[in-house]
């Protein structure tokens, strides 16, 4: 048989029909639901009688909009009624629900992976674009709009186009002190917002095999910001540990036999790509974004550039506009930009490894004056996990304040807002005008480099002060 | 969804490149649990200033473009967040077709569900049409059964997948089609013994 691709291998395994000039008919073995792209979804199917036909492969938590406040009481009235309307939508179709206080409350993104949820070889969707974290696992993980969720709940299936398929090879291995974050952020500076529009991308390489699964969900999350539908790597022994054990895993010789075709899953010796790009992992050194999109970004010890130095008018006038809106000079020094706010958090960058990251770097350290710093765990489990080995206690006796899970300041639906004109060192994924708030500026870097800028109130090049990865 | 056939409208320019859906449609108003009058919050920051007075050198806000119907834009149109807020918000705010060289994906299959036309054009024509609605008062007729763009001197035709200029023309429910696959479904279901 011809060596396939694990895209090729997931897709074929879905396939409910498939007709010439028409997308293919997909099965969707898992979808997240969240409380800001449902609720029209839920509408539409009470409009047309129509029910949830799989409630079972259905998950749903609040996450977007819910305080991230000690009592997490929900003051505004908007967002009260939004995640009342998921509670109801919910207990109607019958639809599990980490609610607010339940303790497997938190990121979409974060619980999935964290309940076992997700696994190789699913499909697997949810109403936002980060969805594409999921392909860590080897699952061909990709966000859709409400109407597609309204489709999903009623039939478990969507129409797709079979997409075009892109290696990203990541050849050697990572620096001392640069992380996945650094190197999902070097490609996406190195190719643009738009190179992987209409395909799926697969990670392979050295460096990629070397990331935990932790790491893994980093550079994957950010796949859309690179334009892809989704990214994955392909399973293997460290994608079956992380599983084993958690709630939705298979059990017992099931999980032995599951493992088998995981395995089997992962991308023939051979199989061709519609595309291949490589990079050398050694030369990503930490990053830092200047612009507005997420691939305006340099290394820590770059300049802010100069816009007329782009080969293009359009790229020149995109500069122009970004270092405008971002309140820089050309040629500025990275490590000078001082910085007002700082947030780890996300479904970048929120997990257990992440704070024990930043907990390494705050130690003993002071927040710098004027300074405020926020630590959102992605989900109540790793905001106990942290708890329990003691990092919100470095982190609060650092200036840091330690907050309950949720989306937060990533995109600033609830209070956590970057004021107006006020620059954030963040772990999220977005850097564009207003997503931290009307007139914030954001520069996205990796938890390390999130907290070492909260310490010094500017930028700091990280590797000064690691010892290990 | 509504069905859509010729369509003429009014064009507005929108002269910039990755324009992403938290600029279509920030965040703080998507908390509705409508799909309707999202329009009035159309690239509010751009529209509007901090004290939601209208940002007079912003296009939309520009007598010229009142009632625009058709926008233009360069590359990688809707990126970012997965949001149909942004195809609600354009649709209520009066757009019917959107024309640039590039989409976003998960945008561009947003706009298909709400029978909303994104249209793919080379950068080009992009240019050229641009170039002409910058003058003002510049109508284009879209026709979808033909695939052509008129307006003036400038006449294209355009390219869309079969698929979906069925469905977008007759205004199918997909949903209703798919219920009719329920057999395969169900099937699937049953050789994966779920
Ligand atoms: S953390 Fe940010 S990017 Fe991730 S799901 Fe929440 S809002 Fe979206």
């Amino acid at each position: 048989m011809k060596p396939r691709t694990i895209i090729e291998k997931i897709w074929d395994q879905h396939l409910i029909h498939r007709e010439n000039g028409k997308p293919d008919l997909l099965y969707i073995d898992l979808h997240l639901v969240h409380e800001v792209t449902s609720p029209q979804a839920f509408e539409g199917l009470r409009m047309n009688h129509r029910s949830v036909r799989r409630p079972e492969r259905t998950f749903a938590t609040v996450d977007h909009n819910v305080p991230t406040a000690q009592n997490r009481e929900t003051k505004d009235s908007i967002s009260k009624i939004q995640i009342e309307t998921l509670q109801k939508n919910c207990k109607d179709f019958g639809i599990e629900l980490a609610d607010i206080y339940s303790p497997h409350q938190g990121i979409v993104h974060v619980i999935g992976p964290e309940l076992g949820l997700t696994q190789p070889g699913k499909t697997i969707v949810c109403g936002d674009s980060h969805t594409s974290t999921h392909g860590a696992f080897g699952a061909i993980a990709f966000g859709i709009g409400t109407s597609e969720v309204e489709h999903v709940l009623a039939t478990q299936t969507l129409w797709q186009k079979r997409p075009k398929t892109m290696q990203i090879k990541v050849n050697g291995q990572l620096g001392i002190g640069v992380g996945a974050k650094d190197l999902i952020l070097a490609i996406i500076a190195k190719y643009g917002i738009s190179i992987g529009t209409g395909h799926i991308v697969e990670y392979t390489g050295e460096a990629i095999r070397r990331l935990s699964m932790e790491e893994r969900m980093t550079v994957c999350n950010m796949s859309i910001e690179a334009g892809a539908r989704a990214g994955l790597i392909s399973p293997d022994q460290t994608t079956v540990d992380y599983i084993k054990g958690r709630r939705f895993a298979p059990k017992g010789a099931v999980f032995e036999e599951t493992t088998r075709k995981w395995l089997e899953l992962a991308s023939d010796e051979g199989a061709s790509y519609d595309r291949t790009i490589e990079i050398d992992a050694s030369e990503i050194e930490p990053q830092v974004t200047w612009g507005t999109n997420p691939s305006m970004g340099a290394s820590i010890n770059d300049t802010v550039p100069d816009p007329e130095s782009f080969e293009s008018e359009e790229k020149r006038q995109a500069a122009r506009k970004a270092i405008t809106y971002m309140d820089l000079k050309p040629g500025t020094p990275i490590h000078d930009i001082p910085i007002d706010v700082v947030f780890i958090g996300s479904c970048t960058n929120s997990r257990i490894s992440d704070l024990r990251q930043a907990a390494q770097i705050a130690n003993g350290k002071h927040v710098h004056e004027g300074v405020r710093a926020l630590i959102v765990p992605g989900s109540y489990t790793i905001k106990k996990q942290a708890e329990a080995e003691g990092l919100d206690k470095v982190f609060k006796e650092a200036g840091f304040e330690w907050r309950e899970a949720g989306c937060s300041m990533c995109l600033a639906m609830n209070d956590d807002i970057v004021p107006s004109g006020k620059r954030c060192a963040s772990t999220s994924n977005r850097n564009f005008e207003g997503r931290q708030g009307t007139g914030s500026r954001t520069h996205l870097v990796s938890p390390a480099m999130a907290a070492a800028a909260a310490i010094h109130g500017h930028f700091a090049d990280i590797r000064e002060f690691a010892t290990t990865r | 969804m509504k069905a859509f056939q010729t369509f003429e409208g009014l064009v507005c320019p929108l002269d910039r490149t990755n324009v992403d859906t938290d600029q279509i449609i920030p965040k703080q108003f998507l908390k509705r649990v409508e799909r309707k009058g999202f329009g009035a919050c159309l690239f509010y920051n751009w529209r509007f200033d901090e004290k939601g007075n209208k940002k007079t050198d912003f296009i939309l806000n520009q007598p010229d473009y009142a009632g625009a119907s058709i926008l233009v834009a360069r590359d990688n149109f809707g990126c970012g967040s997965s949001r149909e807020h942004a195809p609600w918000a354009l649709q209520d705010y009066g757009f019917r077709v959107i024309i640039a060289p590039s989409f976003a994906d998960i945008f561009f299959n947003n706009c298909q569900k709400n029978g909303v036309l994104a249209i793919r054009l080379d950068e080009r024509k992009v240019e050229t049409l641009i170039g002409c609605a910058s003058q003002g008062a510049f109508h284009l007729t879209v026709n979808l059964a033909e695939q052509t763009l008129t307006g003036n001197e400038f006449k294209e035709k355009f390219d869309i997948d079969p698929y979906q200029k069925e469905l977008l023309i007759k205004g199918l429910d997909e949903i209703a089609i798919t219920l009719n696959y329920d057999n395969d479904i169900t099937a699937y279901e049953q050789r994966h013994a779920m």
